[in-house]
């Protein structure tokens, strides 16, 4: 084995590649240019398309170790499995009517939560009197976690969809409060200054100048809402529930069905995802004036 | 720049004379300015000079009407001040831009709608017409003062208070500043109140600078060399060493007697790095 190969590494061709130089020289340059972009067009994505390589790999794993019956389908359905039992549900219109509903009860406790402490917040934030009456009441009661309330809030509501709606309005309601309130508080007292001197009265003051210099730190309250909001939901819906994601997996679970239980725990992920991006693109609106958030 | 008519045109209004009557203010204990007397003739240019926390800046916001006095009166054509004016506008040291909005929507700030289009005009006059619709976060130090100059001069103020306006900026941006509130005032006439702690630009811009020690006028220097001012000029300059050594005559009060480190008060014999660790 060894002879041939040292005879190839030690048999240099000059002669030959000078030649194969002259002849393609005029073209040269250009097809070098050519071939090196495209290897740099093909390391860009090699480099974007690396990330990606181990959960790939991990799901390719994952299909192997479900088929050859490695992995019992009781413990972790093959994800073919999944994404058919995804899409039969889509197709039977069952998983829509489902995430509207769940998404109902988010976005409505949400609101009325988020609501409540965007008020109470630009309350206390602007007024002395209304923060000393009420800021350390309202930090006494955030130290309650929402989910200790459960058996109350049961045996307040019930197992209604208001019980659901509570639980995630009060713990939506702090981050947004917290936030709200320490957001005015930082407004540069020097541009409220300048805003009375330039004839703005209290509404302008308001809208112009203290509404919008709290905006970023309201924005990451409803990061930070968004973020609880979903993990409430969980909770909320699979206590009990008549429909709803939470309702669609618990149902799986008594008939064993993993896959179907798996889809409703990737939604989740997924419509958890969609908040943030939606809150992240109302910064990059919103914020655009900041150094900070502006597109590179 | 555009042509003095539509300038004046803009920025008319005239000025306003203002008169200081035994005006003392006191916060808690300590007396800032002491039964300061004052006149300034309608369209007049006074720069104030001083040491830092002489109470030139309270002086300043005593006019503006952001505090009161604790005795005596601000008095401004013939009405005695009684909290903000209308007629009164202010340039802080700080461009105090609001940073959400447009440079043209930060000119326009409290403008009645009607009349917006004059923000423009004024931003012309400004330089920075072709900046109206960038963010202020991406002008430069000079380019925002002169936003706040337009923002101040688009009321078509009578009386236009400057508190240390160019203390921030390089010298050649405040040699350009200069020049344009020195043309800006002469156009529209309004009566300026400048607040500076360099000589130089007191001297450069003002018919009349006056000296604050210790709460009260200690020097009333009238200028009356020609403008435009040349620095280079040798009036200018003598001028400006006798203000400056006046200025420098009396040593500055020792700050360190009245108010001691707290830190090594409480903890005699421990030097302050020896205490970080435990904070």
């Amino acid at each position: 084995m060894t002879t041939p190969l040292r005879e190839l590494q030690t048999t240099p061709t000059p002669v030959f590649t000078d030649a194969a130089n002259a002849a393609l020289l005029p073209g040269t340059a250009s097809t070098l240019q050519a071939l090196q972009q495209l290897a740099r067009f093909g390391g860009h994505v090699w480099q974007r398309l690396l990330p990606w390589l181990v959960p790939v790999a991990l799901i390719a794993l994952w299909q192997i170790a479900s088929s050859v019956g490695w992995l019992s389908t009781r413990v972790l359905p093959a994800p073919l499995e999944v994404i058919t039992a995804a899409w039969t549900l889509t197709a039977s219109g069952e998983l829509w009517t489902h995430v509207k509903v769940s998404a109902w009860r988010a976005l409505s406790g949400l609101a009325v939560g988020g609501g409540l402490g965007l008020l109470l917040g630009l309350l206390t934030g602007t007024s002395r009197m209304a923060e000393t009456l009420l800021d350390s009441t309202l930090q006494m009661v955030r130290n309650i976690p929402a989910l200790a309330l459960i058996p109350l809030v049961i045996l307040w509501f019930g197992i209604d969809e208001t019980a659901k709606l509570f639980l995630i309005a009060v713990s939506v309601f702090f981050p947004i409060y917290l936030n709200t309130f320490h957001g005015i508080r930082g407004v540069d007292p020097g541009l409220i200054e300048m805003g009375r001197t330039y004839g703005l009265n209290r509404w302008q003051l308001y809208t112009h100048i203290i509404l919008p210099g709290a905006l970023s730190s309201i924005l990451v309250g409803l990061r930070f809402s968004l973020g609880l909001m979903w993990v409430i939901l969980i909770v909320a819906e699979t206590i009990s529930a008549q429909a709803g994601i939470g309702y669609l997996t618990m149902n799986a679970r008594e008939f064993l069905q993993t896959d179907i239980v798996l889809v409703g725990i990737l939604l989740y992920a997924l419509l958890g995802k969609l908040a943030d991006v939606f809150a992240k693109g109302l910064e990059r609106y919103w914020l655009r004036w900041h150094p900070g958030y502006q597109a590179q | 720049m555009t042509d003095i008519s539509e300038l004046s045109e803009v920025c008319a209004g005239g000025g306003e004379a203002l008169v200081l009557q035994g005006l003392s203010k006191c916060f808690g204990e300590r007396e800032v300015l002491r039964n300061t007397e004052l006149r300034v003739a309608p369209g007049q240019f006074v720069a104030i000079v001083g040491r830092s926390g002489c109470g030139k800046s309270t002086l300043l916001r005593l006019v503006a009407g952001l505090e009161t006095a604790t005795a005596g009166t601000v008095t401004v054509n013939d009405q005695t001040l009684n909290g903000l004016s209308s007629d009164t506008r202010i340039m802080f040291q700080d461009a105090r831009l609001l940073p959400w909005k447009r440079v043209i929507d930060n000119v326009a700030l409290g403008l009645p709608k009607d009349r917006h289009a004059d923000a423009l005009r004024v931003l012309e006059q400004v330089g920075l017409a072709d900046r109206a619709n960038d963010w202020p976060a991406r002008l430069s130090g000079g380019q925002r003062q002169r936003v706040s100059l337009a923002r101040a001069l688009v009321h078509k103020p009578r009386l236009l208070l400057l508190d240390e306006p160019l203390g921030a900026l390089d010298a050649l941006t405040r040699i350009e500043m200069h020049r344009l509130i020195e043309d800006l005032w002469l156009q529209s006439g309004f009566t300026a109140l400048l607040v500076t702690h360099d000589v130089q630009e007191a001297v450069a811009l003002a018919d009349r600078v006056i000296l604050i020690e210790d709460g009260r006028i200690a020097l009333d220097e009238t200028i009356d060399l020609a403008r435009p001012r040349s620095q280079g000029d040798a009036a200018f300059a003598a001028l400006e060493k006798r203000i400056l050594d006046r200025v420098l005559q009396k040593p500055a009060r020792e700050t360190t007697s009245t108010n001691p480190n707290p830190t090594e008060s409480r903890w005699p014999g421990v030097p302050a790095h020896g205490l970080r660790w435990a904070i």
